[in-house]
């Protein structure tokens, strides 16, 4: 049985062990990733929780991530802790707004809130889920508001109506139009090109006088 | 006499119920007075921590971190400037770490003072309560002489701490440190061998070690059940390698044990604090590069540099290298987790928050399983739950 004592001892032992099933798998930090087909992502955790090597008994958390500029925008994002190696390692699926993910609820009983949170936050569905409901959002909420396109304020807002004696749902009124500030300005120094900077790269002009021209001459 | 028919009925438990912890809304299936099922509503503290975190800079996020477990804020903080440490590639200088350390145990006493005196409180014992606050009004002092808020300190920030402690604050906690330890004895003395204490709650909620590693518990609630695992001693951070403590486990992993591991926790982080306070370096308690740590007030009378810096980190903040990790911390309730996705700009592109509270919670069925209902109370209390983090 091979030694696995270290991040790199286990990113070797576990490319071997996974197979095809791996898309990819690096260590950065010293965090071991290992992206996996999302079909697969049962029989990857059950490996990594079962194989005496790993032992990765502990589902710490689930993590939903949106990048919808890609095609299958979420990223499901799965950190497992092995308390007898001391070692973590993260697991990464992608999918999309309709594919499913196979539930690891039968593994870890731990993964059921977790995904109730996916699917509530980020709507990722999970297939064999056992109760797939919505777990931090309001009852009867609408949209899945850690999205990208979900907007900070939402769509509705609630106060306590004293005529009607109840609370009511409302669209959103915003007193203060929503600011945001582009901050993508250099802050290490200035990086682009300063205006007239363009002139010691561009061919000088035949007329005008210069000491490129006097040096070309 | 005629067979009654004695049908499963359903009690809605909170969410505003004094031994609810906050706003738990708990559906409860009694058989008589047996839980048949518990079901857990959450969410109605639901704030949106991590939307709202990733529309504001690395340094406007700190504050976020102490409203998430609002009964020990310090150990949240601590989780995201590790966090962020880690991928801008700082480190703090020793000063900041030991402070850090400081605090966190501070922030962990303030923890298992409530915990075990409202604990004590919804299995019937009202004295401890009125004892703890004092204890924990003590220590909410030392927040403030440090920071300026009793509470929420925003006081770990990447890069360091916020400022600089004075010795006299240091002199004050040391002598606190040697006067507390009569406090944990007045409040053993009230529970540990009570009989009231101890029948509800001793091989009341027996987790596992199995359930317990299956049920992701971390923390107490996983040292209860017989794991000596702590990630203050198995993957230290700051200084946490150059302290001297041990880590007290339980037995049996009921009700009763839980809160024996949170008093005997106490004791050890007693001995943290004592050793941060005589080993305390002098020096910076900020890393030295003002693209991450302000420039001091005097310097920036009279240096240029030091204004545009002031300035650009205060409305900019600074860049972050694109990259993620998850970076945890032993926080009082458990393993706190910080699931951090920079993408280069000024804001973190996603910031997952692990909440010990949650996965607890989520077991709160399994264990309440054929229990009384009084019993429920019990183990709610003991699993430490606390609604600021697990809703988020």
């Amino acid at each position: 049985m091979a030694d696995v004592d270290s991040i790199g001892d286990l990113l070797e032992y576990v490319t071997d062990r996974i197979g095809p099933a791996l898309v990819d798998a690096k260590v950065k930090n010293g965090e071991l990733t290992l992206r996996v087909e999302r079909d697969r992502i049962v029989k990857v955790l059950a490996l990594l929780r079962d194989d005496p090597n790993c032992h990765f008994k502990q589902l710490m958390d689930i993590a939903g991530v949106d990048f919808p500029e890609r095609e299958r925008r979420f990223d499901v994002v799965y950190n497992l802790l092995s308390l007898t190696g001391n070692m973590r390692v993260r697991v990464v699926v992608e999918t999309d707004e309709e594919t499913p993910v196979p539930s690891v609820a039968e593994l870890y009983s731990a993964a059921s809130w977790f995904e109730r949170e996916a699917w509530d936050l980020f709507g990722i569905f999970f297939s064999n889920h056992p109760d797939l409901r919505r777990i931090l959002t309001d009852y009867g909420f609408e949209g899945h508001p850690l999205r990208k396109d979900f907007p900070l304020t939402g769509y509705v807002e609630v106060r306590y109506d004293d005529e009607q004696k109840r609370v009511v749902y409302e669209p959103v009124k915003l007193t203060q139009e929503f600011r945001t500030f582009d901050f993508l300005s250099p802050w290490e120094g200035i990086t682009r090109q300063l205006p007239g900077d363009e002139k010691a790269t561009q061919d000088v002009p035949p007329a005008a006088p210069g000491p490129a021209k006097v040096a070309g001459s | 006499m005629t067979e009654t028919q004695i049908k499963n009925f359903t009690l809605n438990f909170g969410p505003q119920h004094p031994a609810a912890h906050g706003v738990l809304r708990l559906v409860l299936e009694l058989d008589g007075e047996i839980i048949d099922r518990a079901d857990p509503h959450i969410g109605l503290l639901h704030r949106g921590t991590e939307k709202l975190i990733e529309y504001k800079s690395y340094l406007q996020a700190v504050p976020y971190f102490d409203r998430l477990d609002y009964v020990a804020p310090q150990n949240q903080e601590h989780a995201f400037a590790l966090a962020v440490e880690k991928l801008a590639g700082i480190k703090a200088p020793p000063r900041a770490m030991y402070l850090r350390v400081l605090y966190a145990e501070i922030g962990r006493i303030l923890n298992h003072i409530l915990n075990i005196t409202a604990y004590a409180m919804d299995v019937g014992a009202m004295t401890p309560m009125l004892w703890g606050f004092e204890h924990r009004e003590l220590l909410m002092e030392f927040c403030e002489r440090a920071s300026g808020a009793r509470l929420h300190m925003a006081y770990f920030r990447p890069g360091g701490v916020a400022a600089d402690v004075p010795q006299k604050l240091l002199d004050d906690i040391a002598i606190w440190a040697d006067d507390f330890p009569t406090f944990i004895d007045d409040l053993e003395s009230l529970l540990t061998e009570n009989r009231i204490f101890k029948q509800r709650t001793v091989n009341i909620g027996i987790v596992t070690p199995d359930e317990a590693v299956d049920w992701g518990f971390s923390g107490p609630n996983l040292r209860a059940s017989g794991f000596a695992w702590d990630l203050r001693k198995s993957q230290p951070y700051d200084v946490y390698d150059k302290m001297d403590f041990d880590i007290p486990i339980g037995k049996n992993g009921d009700c009763y044990d839980r809160y024996l591991v949170r008093v005997y926790e106490m004791r050890e982080s007693l001995k943290i604090i004592k050793q941060c306070v005589a080993q305390m370096p002098p020096g910076a308690v900020s890393v030295d590069d003002n693209k991450f740590t302000p420039p001091k007030r005097g310097e920036m009378k009279h240096s240029m540099e030091a204004l545009i810096h002031h300035f650009k980190l205060y409305t900019e903040g600074y860049h972050v290298p694109a990259g993620s990790t998850y970076t945890v911390v032993e926080a009082p309730k458990g393993e706190f987790g910080v699931y951090l996705i920079a993408d280069g700009s000024n804001k973190p592109y996603r910031c997952k928050i692990r909440a010990p509270g949650f996965a607890h919670l989520q077991a709160l069925d399994m264990m309440s399983r054929g229990h009384m209902l009084a019993d429920v109370v019990a183990n709610i209390g003991s699993l430490d739950i606390v609604f600021g983090e697990i809703d988020r």
